[in-house]
């Protein structure tokens, strides 16, 4: 099946710094294949997870976006580390952010809107503001605004990094059932190695300097058999073991 | 009503009290020149009389449409022209220079151009307060809109609202509003500073009124005047408020 997204040959440097922190790095996402992509801190995984999203132009190779644009859709959507919500609109009208100008009718946003947030678990919080949420609602929020443009990929960039251990949990099974229902692609970075076996479907190791892919494999252990973490410990060891080198 | 707040009527009150009869005092004691320091007893008399006399209602009105035109004004194309200099590299180096030699100087110093181009009017008054207004918001707006939070456009960009336009209304108004909204509550005040100012040059209005009792030394009438500048400055200073708590309800210190 054609990948959803690829990108070929991407090599970028920061501004100002001479030396590339990415060089000729290629990587596809096939639709609805879920692919984790980690590594230690500062090899440029935000930076990939940016360029994949268009927000950012890499300095060679190039982004290629196979599925055909769809009326009242956007291909990509992106969930930010930080929640990133905007602070002066309700959760409602947060979520409604990415609808706006695409050809959808009023009824129809609506709909979307209701329906993301009542996957997200969302539905009685849409007229707070973002103040009054807590941290893993704020994640939540953000889901729930990528989901409501339809998108053939979630980009997601560490969504769960800042949230306490035990809403990081449920908040990665919440995930997974989201992914299952609906029909999306997910390119899920993430540091944290356990995050990363129990969540993909492949995993892709970034590591070196500039980053390059020093692992990548799909997950061995079925998707039933991960709700003991036990199941993943060893293909976890494995991955621990890449990110050292 | 709580112990603080029993406590703060009183000594409010008691402040007041003691202001008055120092007041009082400096008349009956002789400490400054007879006949230049009004009677606090009398303040309510003249304004009674400046009522029936049909003058301070009619001052007030002139003064409120002053200080309409120039506060909408100034505030207008503060804010605007602000906004531009911080989202356009071209009109900010453009308009640099004009805006240093510009600035400093004072608005009253506008009434000699105000009277030439508007003679005695309306009009001449609502200028010289726009100019004051204007650069409090010019300066406020510039440094909201700078201090915009990149991360907003970021994520403006990344749900299709990259455009110009969409940026505009969905990232920079929104996040500046609070210092814009700093801004405009500081002109509601500045205005009037410049209002009354202008006035006393001869516009009609409580500026004038007040110019006017002081000829004839009944400055028991100044003193209302003076005491209406401060009433109707607390409510639109409250009705702002009020406007600016809507506004930012977003915000958690607010609520």
């Amino acid at each position: 099946m054609a990948p959803v997204l690829e990108l070929i040959d991407i090599a970028y440097r920061y501004p100002g710094a001479g030396k590339r922190v990415i060089d000729s790095l290629s990587l596809a996402i096939a639709p609805r294949e879920f692919v984790a992509v980690a590594g230690g801190s500062g090899v440029g995984k935000s930076t990939i997870l940016r360029i994949a999203a268009g927000l950012i132009t890499p300095h060679a190779g190039r982004v290629s976006v196979e599925v055909a644009r769809q009326s009242g859709r956007r291909r990509r959507a992106l969930v930010f580390q930080d929640g990133r919500l905007m602070p002066w609109r309700t959760v409602r009208d947060n979520v409604a952010l990415g609808l706006e100008g695409l050809e959808i009718d009023a009824a129809e946003a609506k709909s979307r809107i209701e329906g993301v947030l009542g996957i997200t678990g969302l539905t009685g919080l849409a007229d707070r503001w973002p103040y009054q949420l807590s941290g893993g609602q704020l994640q939540r929020v953000g889901i729930a605004r990528a989901l409501a443009v339809r998108p053939d990929i979630l980009l997601m960039d560490e969504p769960f990094s800042s949230v306490d251990a035990i809403t990081r949990h449920r908040l990665q099974a919440e995930l997974v059932r989201i992914w299952q229902t609906t029909a999306t692609a997910v390119m899920f970075v993430t540091h944290d190695i356990e995050e990363a076996v129990y969540l993909a479907d492949r995993v892709i190791v970034l590591g070196g300097e500039p980053a390059r892919i020093v692992m990548e494999e799909p997950v061995p252990v079925p998707r039933e058999e991960r709700g003991d973490p036990r199941s993943l410990y060893a293909f976890a060891a494995e991955v621990a073991a890449m990110l050292e080198n | 009503m709580s112990r603080e707040s029993i406590r703060r009527v009183v000594l409010g009150t008691a402040g007041l009290v003691i202001f008055l009869v120092f007041w009082k005092f400096a008349d009956v004691f002789g400490w400054v020149q007879r006949g230049t320091i009004p009677d606090p007893f009398a303040v309510p008399g003249a304004a009674v009389s400046e009522w029936k006399s049909d003058r301070l209602l009619p001052a007030i009105g002139s003064s409120l449409v002053h200080y309409f035109w120039g506060l909408s004004i100034g505030t207008v194309l503060g804010c605007l022209i602000g906004a531009a200099a911080a989202t356009s590299r071209w009109f900010d180096d453009i308009h640099r220079y004009l805006a240093r030699i510009l600035r400093p100087i004072p608005p009253l110093a506008w009434v000699v151009f105000a009277i030439a181009w508007f003679q005695v009017s309306h009009a001449g008054a609502a200028f010289v307060i726009s100019i004051g207004v204007f650069w409090v918001n010019y300066f406020a707006t510039y440094s909201a809109v700078r201090n915009v939070d990149p991360r907003y456009y970021e994520l403006a960009q990344a749900f299709g609202q990259g455009g110009y336009v969409a940026r505009s209304w969905k990232v920079t108004w929104p996040a500046s509003s609070p210092g814009i909204m700093a801004g405009i509550r500081t002109g509601v005040g500045q205005a009037w500073m410049t209002l009354i100012a202008a006035e006393l040059l001869g516009v009609p209005g409580m500026g004038q009124e007040m110019n006017s009792a002081a000829g004839v030394g009944a400055y028991e009438a100044v003193v209302v005047y003076m005491l209406a500048i401060s009433v109707v400055y607390t409510l639109s200073d409250v009705v702002f408020g009020l406007a600016e708590n809507w506004v930012l309800r977003w915000r958690p210190s607010l609520n």
